[in-house]
């Protein structure tokens, strides 16, 4: 039982009417861009039937360095039953950098979410185990922040025991 | 701050680094074991050694410059990463690209498939004692690299696919040289099959080893062989049908217990369907446009240099020898998009107009520069989806490049699943799941 695209949308928007800021389109990919705080609720209402986007195919994070609310995060869902993809887009205000994990929903998640806080300095609400997960402890910064130089050099640390 | 392994170890257990450099760890991984006598209790998995940085140095490179970037990612398979970024490009500059060029894709990113899987089971079987198969499918590969290297003029780093098309056209005897590849690789398949697939001391080590069920797969975010050896039903080449692949017969299969030797069966299986493919698109491929005899007639590049020194030359100009020729206009066939692709260089030696084209492609601010917006698209790698998500300010140079590695997320489900299993069973499991450090560490 496919469901259409447009359906989703509309049923996304009677449901989280309040946390939903807007709906867009671009290059054929549907956008929907929401409160933080919903992020959690609108997942697990995705991930039911007949939506089933029980897939998480990426999370990343932009940086908009000089915009108030400074990192976007970026959420690609997928459904198999549909074939459907569909990006979930929230903004982290610099000041508060917290928002809800989603590795109890999606195993993967778990990685995706110490990338994106090794390499943005996100943190994530109920996650398991927050670590750098391509830099190693003691690394100073978040490389991909738009005010982390390019050629920036770090000093050797010690030798791990 | 100490490994999560550490923080839950438990009494009278031991604790065992395999890696970072280890034979079996395809690159440099580390896996952390905590074993039992030789059962593990628990896993970590520690990256990272590989990381080169690909995200931050593509924000800081022109949209043109970056391509050998995408060589670099999954060493196994670069043509399907070129195209990968390629056709992501594409999408946001609303190009379409010749049929020719299609074709010519679709031929060698299924090449490249076979590539990739051939690596990745000859790795696996050879660290499951099959050495001789180890032998005979480097020399498949050898076959194929043969069409590779004279088309694109390297084996591993091409950077052949372009925005607009691809770099040149097949050399005058590729069908020759295709058809070999072909031959020898079925032999090649034939024999593995002969030598592994009823082997006992394999099927011992691999059936219903770290057998994983569709619901976990999908949880764990799986696509390409490694999800359809659970049994689900997911390609992008046929849920998304990019370049020319609706127009091509050829069948997905699936696994059904979801092992290692699932995993290592739908790879073996896959490729039969990539050769077929391959000679599907032999017989459709239209003619090719580029006219031979023009190589044949026309000025000398190095006389034609010299006389636009004087005068304006009208007349034709050989086609070089080496690849750089073949951006001509005079290729339409493979090659289009005004503004997208580089200058022909026999304009950029003999006309000023050229030479300025020629500076308009490549000075900083100018070049390729995309509508404001973001993009996300996928095609099918050789271990997933390789999904390219670009953020596009306006200017020459991306604002944001994510890559979703395919092999990140089988990978990140290794820690449950060896969990309970021996310390031999981690290497034909790591195996199967085909870790390519580039893309993973990206």
């Amino acid at each position: 039982m496919a469901i259409s695209k447009e359906k989703i949308l509309e049923d996304l928007n009677k449901e989280f009417a309040d946390s939903i800021i807007s709906v867009t389109a671009q290059f054929g990919d549907e956008i929907i861009f929401f409160e933080k705080e919903a992020l959690l609720k609108i997942v697990e209402f995705l991930i039911k039937e007949p939506y089933t986007f029980t897939m998480l195919l990426d999370l990343t994070c932009v940086d908009y360095k000089g915009e108030k609310e400074r990192f976007e995060m970026v959420y690609h869902l997928f459904s198999l039953s549909n074939k459907l993809r569909l990006r979930l887009k929230t903004r982290l205000n610099e000041a508060n950098l917290e928002i809800d994990s989603l590795s109890p929903i999606f195993q993967n998640a778990n990685w995706l979410e110490r990338e994106a806080f090794d390499m943005f300095g996100v943190q994530f609400k109920g996650h398991p185990y927050l670590r750098r997960l391509f830099m190693y402890d003691g690394f100073e910064g978040h490389p991909l922040r738009k005010d982390y130089p390019l050629r920036k050099q770090q000093p050797r640390i010690r030798l791990r025991d | 701050m100490k490994y999560r392994i550490q923080q839950e170890a438990r009494e009278g257990t031991m604790l065992l680094n395999m890696g970072p450099s280890h034979p079996a760890m395809h690159g440099t991984t580390r896996i952390m074991l905590e074993l039992d006598g030789e059962k593990i209790v628990n896993c970590e998995l520690e990256m990272g050694y590989l990381h080169r940085g690909f995200e931050k140095i593509c924000e800081n490179k022109s949209y043109f410059n970056l391509l050998i970037y995408t060589d670099r990612l999954n060493y196994v398979s670069p043509l399907i990463n070129n195209t990968g970024y390629v056709m992501t490009m594409e999408k946001m500059l609303g190009i379409d690209i010749p049929e020719r060029a299609q074709y010519i894709r679709v031929i060698m990113c299924e090449f490249s498939r076979i590539c990739d899987h051939l690596t990745a089971l000859a790795a696996m079987c050879m660290e499951c004692g099959a050495f001789t198969v180890f032998l005979y499918m480097m020399k498949a590969r050898e076959y194929i690299w043969d069409l590779m290297e004279q088309t694109t003029g390297a084996r591993m780093t091409t950077s052949y696919i372009r925005i607009g098309g691809v770099r040149s056209d097949f050399p005058s005897d590729w069908k020759e040289t295709t058809q070999k590849a072909i031959e020898e690789t079925r032999k090649v398949l034939k024999d593995c099959h002969g030598l592994i697939s009823k082997n006992k001391i394999f099927l011992n080590r691999t059936r219903d080893v770290a057998v994983v069920s569709p619901e976990t797969a999908i949880n764990y975010g799986w696509t390409g062989p490694c999800l359809r050896s659970t049994g689900v039903y997911y390609d992008v080449r046929k849920t998304y049908p990019y370049l020319v692949y609706d127009q091509l017969d050829f069948e997905v299969p699936l696994g059904e217990r979801g092992d290692n030797f699932d995993r290592y069966m739908v790879r073996m299986l896959e490729m039969e369907q990539s050769l077929r493919m391959v000679e599907q698109c032999m017989e459709k491929i239209p003619k090719s446009s580029s006219p031979m005899h023009l190589m044949a007639k026309g000025l000398e590049p190095a006389e034609a240099i010299k006389s636009s020194r004087t005068k304006r030359s009208e007349a034709e100009i050989k086609l070089s020898p080496n690849l750089e020729g073949t951006e001509k206009d005079k290729y339409p066939g493979i090659l289009t998009g005004k503004g997208y692709i580089v200058p022909p260089k026999e304009d950029t030696y003999t006309t000023i107009e050229g030479l300025i084209r020629h500076f308009k492609f490549f000075m900083r601010g100018h070049g390729i520069r995309p509508p404001k917006g973001e993009v996300y698209f996928s095609v099918e790698g050789g271990s997933g989806e390789l999904g390219f998500y670009i953020v596009s300010d306006g200017t020459d140079k991306p604002y944001r490049l994510h890559l979703r590695a395919p092999c990140f997320h089988i990978v990140s489900s290794l820690e449950d699943i060896v969990r309970g299993h021996y310390v031999a069973d981690v290497i034909p499991t790591f195996g199967s799941m085909n870790m390519i450090g580039g893309e993973l560490d990206r």
